[in-house]
């Protein structure tokens, strides 16, 4: 009798489903202290995407509210307190750092509400936490990392050092390096989520004496990292690997000529080429005057997925069944090349080597060496028992 | 164990260190002679920072950037011991507290109002910028080394200034007896405002060297003001000397609490457990270097009184 009623319900639901007038994004992101350029690359290139669909996303008029984490998981889950409850948005996306989005997501995905990640994939939503909620348009948080293990290999790198912070983005950083890494791991150092000063982990570096050292240091952690590991001179000593976080345009800013040569991975480069890629680089270089990191082609991204998925749903956002489905097929052009989501909503792509050269003109930038995972899936996949909607 | 390691975290804990002195030596002054909780030193701390990295932005001066944020945080030092604070010595240390609690939010978003919410980037000069063959095999950064010649020096100046100046005599006096010294015909007031411009001027310093090792950004006092009332109240409240003592030992403890701690734990506990409870002990080592000192020497290392 209850399935019947739930059913008739169900069923009334999906009748009186109608196209909504607008679509309301929480966009929660980083927007302030020494990470925030992460934050604001995403934003940015998010807002792009909405300006140049003259304010809509997929024919719906967009609000997109932005609200700044400041890197703090309390701040996080009293800002989705209110865009849950007083500004009732229908899609919440935008977070960066991997702590906040666990604190902030249960409530999100409790609520029925979507959650798209323009950036942490944490393991803790890939496998048996798997969530029909929850989107990431970006990467898996271990798909970096193991491009970089991979990499790591083909360069005959024996011994290793690894270090990154201590919070589940930073275990699933090195977690994801050691899966495919085939040599010895030296050392494993955990740093405080926040700090910038790494002297004293740079002399642990310096007396395990490893081939290379891999770092997983996002915003202003990374540029300290590298600023400092200039400055005592380990940059002579050994061979520094990175994920494409900290080997971006913020980061060559930053820090300038020491950064050329460094090898790193990720799942976009401004020279990939895309038709899609090439105007979104011209795009955001026009519109902001400065170049796209991968934060920027994520936001992107993200934009572009829930216009399609808005579009696909024919402005049915508020039926979950059909938006949901849409957010699933990814029916867009991404700049990143195509990609798909996997059963876990996380996503099926390549990563790619890149390397800072200074190019023609002497700028200092990444270029594109090769690909080093070919539609990679992540390890958690098979241990979600998502439902299908 | 590897004697360039144990070489090159006792330099960086020297360094780190000293910087503490230099924030902790104006808080204990004024905590110890003025009997005044000043929860806004920090502020002076990020505000001495911000002014740093905005000259340095201008001239392209590193120097004169460190001379006019020492220059400037100590005006807006005194103007706030004129204005404000002086009111308040009368008070109860919960007044001091929220009126200088009050001092932080405030002076955050000024900061924020003025130079954005994104963190600024403060580059030492560029001759700095690499690094000094100590010995073979040892590479330490030369701005860090500049860093610890800055400490040792400021420690020598104020050493002096406190034990055979004039003014330090009449600190000195001001502390122990402050009624007495003022019948004696010693100008209290001034000799308060003169040392909140001393401490307000170290902490401006302390912003400007520790910039391009950190960020220039909202908040970066609070942070580093909890490290600072650890070390005066290991040091001994008043003392120039405990902070001296204290800021060492804090700089040491942490910097071996990194390093060793986890190196240790690793010998004798599996993997995956030391590198959980290493992080975890690190953070809490010094509070528990405070409690120690607590629980055996109230007063703190060298109390300034009785």
């Amino acid at each position: 009798m209850r399935r019947t009623l739930a059913a008739l319900a169900m069923a009334t639901l999906g009748l009186t489903a109608h196209a909504a007038d607008q679509i309301r994004i929480g966009f929660m992101s980083t927007l302030s202290g020494p990470s925030a350029a992460l934050g604001l690359d995403i934003r940015d290139a998010f807002n792009l995407v909405v300006k140049n669909n003259g304010g809509k996303l997929g024919g719906l008029p967009a609000e997109v509210i932005v609200v700044d984490d400041q890197m703090n998981p309390d701040t996080g889950k009293q800002l989705t307190a209110r865009l849950l409850k007083k500004d009732r948005v229908d899609v919440v996306t935008g977070i960066v750092f991997s702590n906040v989005m666990l604190a902030i997501a249960p409530s999100i995905l409790e609520n029925q509400t979507f959650l798209v990640s323009a950036n942490a994939g944490p393991g803790a939503f890939s496998g048996e936490g798997c969530n029909p909620y929850f989107y990431v348009a970006s990467w898996q948080n271990d798909g970096y990392h193991e491009a970089a293990g991979q990499f790591a290999n083909t360069k005959n790198f024996k011994s290793v050092v690894l270090l990154a912070p201590n919070y589940p983005a930073g275990k699933d950083a090195l977690t994801g390096f050691k899966r495919l890494y085939k040599g010895q791991v030296i050392e494993e150092i955990y740093t405080k989520l926040g700090q910038l000063d790494f002297a004293a982990e740079l002399a642990q570096v310096r007396a395990a004496k490893p081939q290379a050292v891999y770092i997983f240091q996002p915003g202003g952690m990374g540029i300290n990292f590298i600023k400092q590991w200039v400055a005592a001179g380990l940059d002579k000593q050994m061979t520094l690997i990175g994920p494409g976080f900290s080997a971006d345009e913020d980061v060559i800013k930053a820090v300038g000529e020491p950064m050329v040569g460094m090898f790193n991975t990720s799942h976009w480069a401004h020279d990939l080429g895309n038709a899609e890629n090439r105007k979104f680089v011209a795009d955001f270089q026009k519109a902001y005057g400065r170049m796209p990191t991968v934060y920027a082609a994520q936001g992107y991204d993200t934009a572009l997925l829930i216009d399609a998925a808005v579009r696909d749903a024919k402005g049915k956002i508020e039926d979950k069944a059909t938006f949901g489905k849409a957010l699933a097929s990814t029916n867009f052009k991404s700049v990143r090349g195509d990609f798909k989501l996997n059963v876990n909503h996380a996503p099926i792509q390549n990563y790619y080597l890149r390397q800072i050269w200074k190019d023609a003109n002497g700028r200092i930038t990444n270029k594109l060496v090769g690909t080093v995972l070919t539609n990679h899936a992540d390890a958690y996949a098979s241990a979600c028992k998502m439902k299908g909607w | 164990m590897d004697p360039i390691l144990v070489l090159e975290q006792s330099l960086n804990g020297l360094q780190f260190g000293l910087m503490l002195f230099l924030l902790a030596a104006g808080l204990t002054l004024v905590f110890g002679i003025m009997d005044m909780i000043n929860l806004a030193h920090g502020s002076l701390y990020m505000i001495g920072a911000y002014l740093a990295a905005a000259v340095a932005m201008a001239t392209g001066s590193f120097w004169l950037a460190v001379a006019v944020a020492m220059g400037g945080t100590a005006v807006i030092g005194v103007v706030l011991e004129v204005t404000l604070l002086r009111r308040l010595y009368q008070r109860d240390h919960l007044h001091q507290v929220l009126a200088t609690f009050a001092l932080i939010l405030m002076s955050n978003e000024a900061v924020r109002m003025i130079w954005g919410p994104t963190a600024l980037a403060l580059d030492p000069p560029p001759s700095l910028a690499g690094p000094v063959e100590l010995l073979p095999g040892l590479y330490y950064p030369a701005f860090r080394l500049v860093i610890i010649g800055v400490g040792l020096l400021v420690a020598v100046l104020l050493y002096f200034l406190v034990s055979h100046t004039r003014l330090g005599m009449l600190v000195r006096a001001g502390a122990s007896n402050r009624e007495m010294a003022r019948a004696m015909g010693v100008r209290v007031s001034l000799v308060f405002t003169i040392v909140f411009a001393i401490g307000a001027a170290l902490c401006a310093l302390a912003g400007a060297m520790l910039g391009p090792l950190f960020a220039v950004q909202v908040g970066m006092g609070e942070s580093i003001l909890i490290l600072a009332f650890v070390v005066i109240v290991i040091g001994g409240i008043g003392s120039i000397r405990g902070a001296l003592v204290g800021a060492l030992l804090v700089g040491m403890v942490d910097t071996v609490g990194r390093t060793f701690l986890p190196m240790w734990l690793r010998a004798v506990l599996p993997p995956t457990v030391a590198s959980n409870l290493g992080p975890a002990l690190a953070s809490v080592l010094i509070y528990v270097l405070m409690a120690g000192v607590l629980f055996w020497r109230p007063q703190g290392l060298f109390p300034a009184r009785g």
